[in-house]
């Protein structure tokens, strides 16, 4: 499943838009960031509160689908700017982590 | 950033800037790309790029910065990370994962887990930690290319 068809179903708003067909892998939850550079799967679908500049430079050295943001985390202007600039796709919702994450596999796993 | 490239392969060097967190991963971003561009398989790129941000994330919290090289030949990507910080008391305990000496703002971010080394192991196929408590921390890792 792309991020764009993962958008479509679930409550998700677009912060930064990346490459939006891109095909994700697998959901990842983890809001420590060192476990998160060690653990999380390329091309996962990441689901965070965890919203600073470090979580941009994590998700794009390990290669991350998408950020989302849960639990209605925002992100400062400057680090949407970053997102954007570098073509990170973060998205955001108010849901909690495990509901976000569950969702997410529901939609992967139906496929 | 100066690059070259002689018979011993492409050498990139970086300075990373002391307690300046919003550019820690720079230099693993450029290298990132620079491996892309060179066609290296994405597995490799991945461990080089976790590794070098560990490494980074370590000199801008522990060593007020420091220098890094990157060797990249047809059989490796060598990385040297060098600093002339506090050194590391008890680099056994320091590989332990969880074992962490990082203060509590920089926790707050979402480091200092006593993942670094570890991770940084994990990733690479060979790692040496030279440190002198006063003088400084050299660490050495390689990434092999896969057998193509």
């Amino acid at each position: 499943m792309t991020i764009n068809e993962l958008i479509k179903q679930l409550p998700l708003t677009i912060i930064s838009e990346g490459d939006l067909s891109r095909e994700i892998s697998k959901v990842f939850c983890c809001d420590l960031l060192s476990v998160a550079m060690g653990k999380a799967p390329a091309d996962c679908a990441w689901v965070t509160v965890m919203g600073n500049v470090n979580t941009l430079a994590v998700a794009s050295l390990t290669d991350a689908a998408c950020v989302t943001l849960a639990e209605g985390t925002v992100l400062d202007e400057v680090v949407v700017e970053q997102a954007k600039t570098q073509g990170i796709t973060v998205l955001a919702t108010t849901e909690p982590v495990f509901d976000m994450a569950l969702q997410i596999h529901q939609k992967l796993t139906a496929e | 950033m100066s690059d070259q490239t002689g018979s011993a392969g492409v050498v990139l060097k970086y300075t990373v800037s002391p307690d300046d967190f919003t550019r820690a991963g720079e230099a693993s971003s450029k290298v990132k790309n620079i491996l892309k561009q060179m066609g290296i398989s994405p597995d490799v790129i991945r461990k080089v790029s976790i590794a070098m941000y560990e490494g980074e994330i370590n000199m801008v919290i522990h060593a007020h910065g420091g220098e890094i090289t990157v060797t990249i030949t047809p059989q490796e990507v060598l990385m040297e990370l060098k600093d002339v910080g506090p050194g590391i008391e008890d680099v056994e305990k320091a590989m332990k994962a969880g074992y962490s000496t990082a203060p509590e703002q920089v926790r707050a971010l979402g480091f200092g887990a006593g993942m670094g080394l570890p991770n940084m192991q994990g990733c690479t196929d060979e790692m040496k930690v030279e440190t002198e408590l006063g003088v400084g921390t050299t660490i050495t890792m390689s990434v092999h290319m896969e057998d193509k």
